[in-house]
């Protein structure tokens, strides 16, 4: 039998018995190594590192703070409102269960937007760490499903009107549009019956996938280790006796004391405004929410929760006049792929192509190609891996190109997220269009961007002055 | 009275409202304090009498006004009416059909009314102190009454015989635009301005109102004192343990070279 093969669990004192046994019929030690005690981990990583493990803390917050949720909440549109209130005002505790989730929904985003920001910093999503890149943007969508689906179940106006909107996108598909959108809903309005299902998908549906999804990040980051800020491979220079990275030090205990301490340090901020400003001045508790659902009563002004603005300013920007601008953005990128490539088949796929979304852009309602950008705009940061060609990895040792597109991107991605908060004008439009523009901008031209620029030979060895 | 009493009582007298056409109405601050028991327990009376008839509370029970400071006996005795229990919701038996008929619209639950009517432009309990002191006469409507902060609102002014009658009258001010006198720009500007006095003074309407918005934002969140007291202690202790947590910290990674 393989299970005697196994040396006995040492140094666990009183448990030594237990987890022998444990182990003797499960990999108990050999996780335990693998992932924590065994994993060596880059010894020089700085603040943008601890968002991983904090956006575990959120995932488990949420959870457990949903699990009691939904002992309390109804998800039927009679009375899905008072049911909230009721959790507010009667269940004991209740208040602080909510506000914990509310204030969790947004903490979610801020944290994962800024792991993707590290992401982009020291290029982590460069080989050998594709998978685990595209694995990280099907949490974010899935992440982003999950906040949707969830925002309806308060029931008021803006989760009404917020679900209407958003499902009357698919109204815009050509044939199927209608049809589709009344089979989402289940109604012809957002109804009970959307209420009903969309609660189904938020408690059970959506997180299931997350939780896959989040183990298979995990997975495949242990698989390949974890990069770090000066986007060096650390496991090319390992100790010749041990076998173990030079610039590595075991996840645990080293890890472990110090995401603790961020863990520690994010509560306090999450505290302070979950205690003090639960509403965040409109932006996680949106004031017209206050209002119960009313089909027949349209808000005059439709806002998405702020995680959501930069798209929703995508799609606005996407108006009859921004087509000719779109229109003349194919011709002139095609033209650009097919001057810089030799093979024929690319050049007359590129081709073929472009005078598809051309013949596209004047034949269907610039409504379908909102939708269509907005998507994109989602998906398009799971080509980074490939369209990055820089030779270094890490923003320390890239050129001024790379270093000045990142930062208008960033501003950028404000710039939409605060016009997707405001009311249609023109200005806004005009803003939000031009922002699209450098938006897709970004993607587009890295290729030819990131290889032009003056990088900076990377060093042999991490970065590393001592205790930080 | 000492001059600055005067000019604060002019101030208030005329709730500050020049305004243009088409200008946004500037709200006014709410006067509120959630630790003032007794302007609490002065709006709880003024809702159940004034405002309950039309406007339940629908999700707020009778007994929660313990934490105003009042037994479950003075809640019996002073503000229920019409035979609820003190454990009951605080509803109503307006027929929502007759509403509709009366007042055009079904008159809103108020339970959660402070918090739905926050804005940019000020807090909800803001916009409910301005609101409730902007009705006017009006000839147009049906009820006789609008309000310039909710235009053609259904509701009349229910606080009428206290405040009195306000009109909205148009008057043209001139505003310099340089040194030179001749220089200026002619607005015209609507204000409103007394008509007819009521049973209180201005300064007794304002704080009267000033209770009720006081009893409607906490009625909005009631649980908000307490959630600001827990949340001291909580940020305590987690100062406390980051303490801890940094100290682990360095500890442990002294041993990293």
């Amino acid at each position: 039998m393989a299970a005697t093969e196994k040396p006995p669990v040492t140094g666990a004192g009183p448990f030594n018995g237990l987890l022998t046994w444990v182990d003797q019929r499960f990999p108990l030690i050999q996780l335990w190594r693998e992932h924590l005690a065994e994993y060596y981990a880059p010894k020089n990583f700085n603040f943008w590192y601890y968002f991983g493990s904090l956006a575990i803390l959120v995932l488990v917050i949420q959870i457990a703070t949903g699990i009691f949720l939904t002992m309390h909440y109804k998800p039927d549109a009679a009375q899905a409102f008072a049911s909230v209130e009721y959790i507010m005002r009667e269940v004991p505790g209740g208040w602080l269960i909510r506000y914990m989730h509310s204030t969790g929904a947004s903490a979610f985003f801020i944290v994962v937007y800024l792991h993707m920001f590290r992401g982009m910093l020291y290029g982590s999503y460069r080989q050998p760490r594709e998978l685990i890149w595209i694995f990280g943007m099907m949490i974010y969508l899935c992440l982003m499903a999950e906040a949707f689906f969830g925002y309806l179940l308060p029931w008021g106006q803006m989760s009404s009107w917020g679900a209407q909107v958003i499902v009357n996108l698919f109204d815009a598909i050509p044939l199927i549009g209608p049809d589709l959108a009344l089979w989402i809903r289940g109604d012809y309005v957002v109804s009970d019956a959307t209420l009903n299902r969309f609660f189904s998908f938020h408690v059970i549906a959506i997180p299931l996938v997350l939780l896959g999804l989040v183990a298979a990040h995990i997975m495949a980051l242990h698989e390949v280790g974890s990069n770090n800020p000066d986007g060096i491979e650390i496991k090319k220079q390992k100790d010749p006796q041990t076998g173990h990275p030079l610039d590595g030090i075991p996840f645990h205990p080293y890890y472990t004391v110090k995401d603790i301490m961020g863990a520690v340090f994010f509560l306090i901020v999450f505290c302070v405004i979950m205690f003090f400003m639960p509403e965040f001045g409109g932006y996680f508790l949106e004031y017209n929410n206050f209002i119960p659902a009313d089909p027949l009563k349209t808000p005059t002004h439709i806002a998405p929760v702020w995680y959501f603005t930069p798209y929703y300013s995508i799609l606005r920007a996407t108006t009859e006049t921004f087509m000719w601008v779109l229109a003349a953005g194919v011709i002139g990128y095609s033209a650009l792929i097919i001057r810089s490539v030799e093979a024929r088949a690319v050049k007359f796929t590129v081709a073929a192509i472009a005078a598809v979304l051309l013949v596209g852009f004047f034949t269907l309602e610039p409504k379908v190609w909102g939708v269509v950008l907005m998507g994109v705009a989602v998906l398009v940061f799971g080509l980074l891996p490939w369209i990055d060609c820089s030779p270094v990895k890490s923003i320390r040792y890239r050129g001024p190109l790379f270093k000045g597109a990142l930062a208008v991107f960033v501003l950028v991605f404000f710039v939409l997220g605060y016009f997707g908060t405001q009311p249609v004008t023109t200005m806004g439009t005009l803003m939000s269009q031009i922002g699209t523009l450098i938006y897709f901008a970004f993607f587009l031209f890295m290729p030819w961007y990131t290889r032009m620029d003056r990088t900076k030979p990377e060093p042999s060895r991490v970065t590393w002055e001592g205790v930080h | 009275m000492g001059r600055g009493r005067q000019l604060l009582v002019a101030l208030l007298a005329a709730p500050a409202l020049a305004l243009a056409a088409g200008d946004e109405v500037p709200l006014d601050r709410a006067p509120i304090d959630e630790y003032d028991l007794i302007s609490l327990q002065r709006g709880a009376r003024v809702y159940v009498n004034y405002c309950l008839g039309c406007h339940s509370a629908s999700y707020m029970r009778y007994n929660r006004l313990e934490d105003l400071g009042l037994t479950a006996q003075q809640i019996r005795d002073n503000l229920i009416f019409a035979g609820a229990k003190v454990g009951d919701l605080m509803k109503n038996n307006m027929n929502p059909n007759d509403a509709k008929e009366w007042f055009g619209a079904v008159p809103p639950d108020l339970t959660v009314i402070a918090r739905s009517r926050a804005s940019p432009a000020g807090s909800g309990a803001d916009w409910l102190y301005t609101y409730l002191r902007s009705f006017y006469r009006d000839p147009a409507r049906p009820t006789g009454w609008n309000n310039v902060v909710y235009r053609d609102v259904g509701m009349p002014h229910v606080l009428w015989q206290l405040q009195g009658e306000q009109e909205l009258r148009t008057e043209v001010v001139t505003i310099p635009r340089g040194n030179d006198e001749e220089d200026v720009e002619k607005r015209e500007v609507q204000k409103l301005v007394f008509a007819r006095p009521g049973s209180l003074n201005p300064l007794e309407y304002d704080r009267l109102v000033g209770d009720l918005v006081n009893f409607l934002a906490y009625m909005a969140e009631p649980v908000k004192r307490t959630r600001i007291e827990i949340g001291f202690y909580v940020l305590l202790f987690l100062a406390i343990l980051f303490v801890l947590a940094y100290a682990l910290k360095k500890e442990y990674w002294k041993a990293v070279h």
